[in-house]
């Protein structure tokens, strides 16, 4: 069955490959990706690479400084959240306050099979078994 | 004058849905058709109160009366008529008159063209749709009056937060509130079925039209918006993962899950319980969201009443709505008797695995919205959950969810076997390789991303269109072809638009985002530059002024790679009523993608900062979302069989293919 084979090898392939992330090469590129990763701190939802904001653009402006000074990204974000706090961090810190928030979607997921399991599990053993308690 | 008849018709209003609400659910219970049959009377009666209620809000707003408080408040004498009618709704008091007068309309509708539902469930539904509607004229007339007078009256109103006036708002709103409020009928469904214990295939086949109905506004909705997003907001983005955003995409996320577990109760009569709980989930999270929106919890540019009042009756209504359904429901669900049996490699398997995937980025979505408020209610430091947090939680749930899209419609029901699944799948395989190889040959450097999210958008496609072939085949001659395609039926040429939708948005989404061109940079007028084949030339700024407002207004002079030449005008306004600036991008929509330009601020040396950007397919992604749309309301068009509602009723599995 090389038919299913392939079949499978796409299904499997094709998520990783979309989990691979882009490398951002060059300073406009690198802050352009870092920008887009912070908010804008006086804004109401937007990155400081979208706002148009005074704060914004000068942040971008600082953010280019470091960048062209050669610092590594994690020195320029280390500098700005000891600043501003994570509350600048698009993408929360994995730490204890946000580890229900990082590991909820997989307990989600995981909830919702375990819940599809026992579904499918009586779908296949009872029949019409009216004192089965949660039945369809 | 019209301000009094506007509030005297909401107060009527309020007793006449109390009256829906109570009436024929006693009806119902005694099996009395006379007291069952006022819910119909009384739907139409309360969607026309509701009408002469707006239309006297609309009359305040079209002929500036500003002795009305939320006129004067969000209305201006310069303003277009346009933005006069949708100002009604740009606003909270106004927007909760027209939640209330779709509700009544989706009542009213119910009525007139649900005769095939039968009278006791149907007389059930509408007593719920007449409750909720109680609920919310209540909250109208005692928390948000929009009929409020002011003295003495104002020479002039206060305006419309400009950002909001825009053709997108005039039809973004209503119809993400058809879709909002359409989950009510749903919800109604759900409660009707559970109180009269007639939960089967024929409910199901009942209830599918109007979900289906109330999925396709929503999904148009969230497209209009997002679409309004793209163009006013001027960032060049059409999604933000912006909490209001979100407040839609949950019951989304839900309302699809309920189309495919629905299907799977219709056709097999199992899965029943499941599809309930969807019904009473997807309206509660609607209503969820409107209390973020309106309470305060959250604040974006949607916000515009933060009033903890009007905030604590929203949760208290949303706590005595889904209360009172759980409730109900854990009474009476374990009761309800599961039909059809099914192996887990099979239709009903892959629909459950949809709603597991469907469920869980729902769940995700709510915990990444409700999670900064979480953190400051415990009081801890800010934190922000933004774009790159769902990129990270939400693609790994999106992705199988497409995959299993794709294979879905090749499983058979009851028991289906693997190896032939996949055989089935071959030619979307290669298409997928083939998708992902060209790409990698088009672009020098692809990024993995590209790759993947091309075939996606492959597999998708070739498997959908496979399937639906596959459905046609033994079909020798035309003229038999088109009888084959006459005879399947609608809802089997809908999922496959439907699909084909999703696959179209994918290549959008992957286009835009993997390959996006932004060029930031002061232009100094004569300056030129060159972009995804076309020449920018910056011609310089001029002031221009609008009905209500002043502009600076650039000029850009775009020649395509054809030679064709265009002229961009993006401006920088400052309306006058409210002294607010906004900045309106200029977009050149062209088959492979969209120039977006934005003008920004006056550099000293006589330059202007410029915003240019190359934003490749983008179209591709409402385009897809069309198709989806279209889909869906072709999959309404099925013929619902009034006569097989029996107590008795058939699986739908055993009649004739």
């Amino acid at each position: 069955m090389t038919g299913a084979a392939s079949v499978i090898g796409i299904v499997v392939l094709l998520p990783i490959l979309a989990s691979v992330p882009a490398t951002a090469e060059s300073s406009d590129e690198r802050v352009r990706a870092l920008a887009a990763e912070l908010r804008c701190v006086v804004c109401q939802n937007q990155s400081l690479l979208d706002s148009d904001a005074d704060l914004a653009k000068d942040m971008r402006a600082l953010i280019r400084e470091r960048v062209e000074a050669g610092d590594p990204d994690e020195a320029i974000v280390d500098f700005l959240v000891e600043r501003y706090g994570d509350f600048i961090l698009l993408q929360p810190p994995f730490k204890p306050a946000t580890w229900f928030l990082w590991l909820g979607p997989l307990a989600f997921l995981l909830l919702a099979l375990a819940l599809a399991r026992t579904r499918i599990r009586r779908a296949r053993s009872h029949r019409n078994d009216p004192d089965d308690p949660g039945a369809s | 004058m019209t301000g009094e008849i506007g509030l005297f018709a909401l107060i009527l209003a309020f007793g006449v849905a109390l009256f829906q609400g109570t009436v024929p659910l006693i009806g119902a219970a005694r099996g009395d058709a006379n007291l069952m049959a006022v819910s119909d009377i009384s739907s139409v009666v309360l969607c026309g109160l509701v009408t002469i209620a707006i239309v006297m809000l609309g009359h305040g707003y079209v002929t500036s009366d500003f002795s009305l408080l939320n006129v004067w408040q969000n209305s201006h004498t310069l303003k277009p008529l346009i933005y006069k009618i949708s100002g009604v709704w740009g606003n909270h008091e106004g927007s909760l008159v027209l939640w209330v007068l779709i509700l009544a309309i989706y009542g009213a509708a119910l009525a007139v063209f649900g005769r095939q539902v039968p009278p006791a469930l149907r007389a059930r539904a509408l007593a719920i749709q007449g409750l909720i509607a109680a609920g919310f004229l209540a909250f109208s007339i005692f928390t948000s009056n929009p009929f409020a007078r002011l003295i003495p009256i104002p020479a002039e109103g206060m305006g419309l937060n400009p950002i909001l006036q825009d053709p997108g708002l005039a039809f973004h709103p209503p119809c993400l509130y058809m879709g909002y409020v359409g989950l009510s009928v749903a919800f109604s469904f759900a409660i009707a079925g559970l109180l009269g214990k007639e939960i089967d295939s024929t409910w199901a086949k009942l209830a599918r039209p109007w979900v289906l109905l109330a999925w396709c506004f929503l999904t148009a909705g969230i497209a209009l918006g997002s679409w309004w997003a793209y163009y006013e907001l001027g960032w060049g983005g059409w999604w933000f993962w912006d909490p209001v955003e979100n407040a839609s995409f949950i019951p989304w996320l839900i309302a699809t899950a309920l189309l495919h577990s629905l299907r799977v109760a219709e056709k097999r009569d199992t899965l029943k319980a499941w599809t309930l709980l969807l019904c009473i989930t997807g309206f509660s999270l609607s209503l969820l969201g409107t209390f973020l929106v309106r309470s305060g919890a959250i604040t974006s540019v949607h916000t515009f009443a933060s009033d903890p009042a009007r905030g604590l009756f929203i949760l208290a209504f949303l706590a005595a709505v889904t209360g009172g359904a759980f409730a109900l429901f854990a009474v009476r669900a374990p009761r309800i008797r599961a039909e059809g049996l099914f192996e887990p490699v099979s239709r009903e398997g892959a629909l459950l695995l949809n709603n597991v995937f469907f469920g869980a980025a729902a769940a995700t979505v709510l915990l990444g919205t409700l999670y900064p408020i979480f953190m400051e209610v415990a009081g801890s430091p800010p934190v922000s959950v933004g774009p790159p947090y769902y990129n990270a939680v939400f693609l790994p749930i999106a992705i199988p969810a497409i995959v299993l899209a794709a294979m879905g419609p090749a499983i058979p029901w009851k028991r289906a076997d693997l190896p032939g699944v996949l055989h089935r799948m071959r030619f979307a395989a290669v298409c997928a390789v083939g998708a992902a190889v060209l790409t990698g040959v088009l672009q020098r450097d692809p990024v993995p991303m590209a790759l993947a999210g091309y075939g996606l958008a492959a597999f998708l496609a070739a498997g959908t269109v496979r399937q639906w072939l596959a459905r046609l085949r033994p079909a020798r001659s035309p003229r038999r072809l088109l009888r084959r395609v006459r005879n399947l039926p609608a809802s089997a040429h809908g999922m496959t638009l439907a699909h084909l939708g999703v696959a179209v948005l994918v290549v959008g989404v992957t286009a835009s985002s993997t390959a996006r061109v932004d060029v930031e940079q002061v232009m100094h007028p004569g300056e030129a530059l060159s972009l995804a084949g076309h020449t920018i030339e910056f011609a310089g700024v001029e002031d221009v002024d609008g009905p209500n407002y002043t502009a600076l207004q650039g000029r850009f002079l775009v020649t395509g790679p054809g030679g064709s030449a265009t002229t961009l005008l993006p401006e920088r306004r400052a309306y006058l009523a409210s002294g607010t600036a906004t900045t309106e991008a200029a977009i050149l929509e062209t088959f492979v993608g969209d120039i977006y330009v934005v003008l920004g601020d006056p550099v000293a040396d006589g330059g202007w900062g410029t915003r240019l950007t190359f934003n490749p397919l983008i179209w591709w992604i409402w385009g897809g979302a069309f198709l989806s749309v279209l889909g869906g309301a072709v999959s309404i068009a099925e013929r619902t069989r009034p006569r097989m509602y029996a107590a008795g009723a058939q699986p739908a599995s055993v009649q004739p293919a």
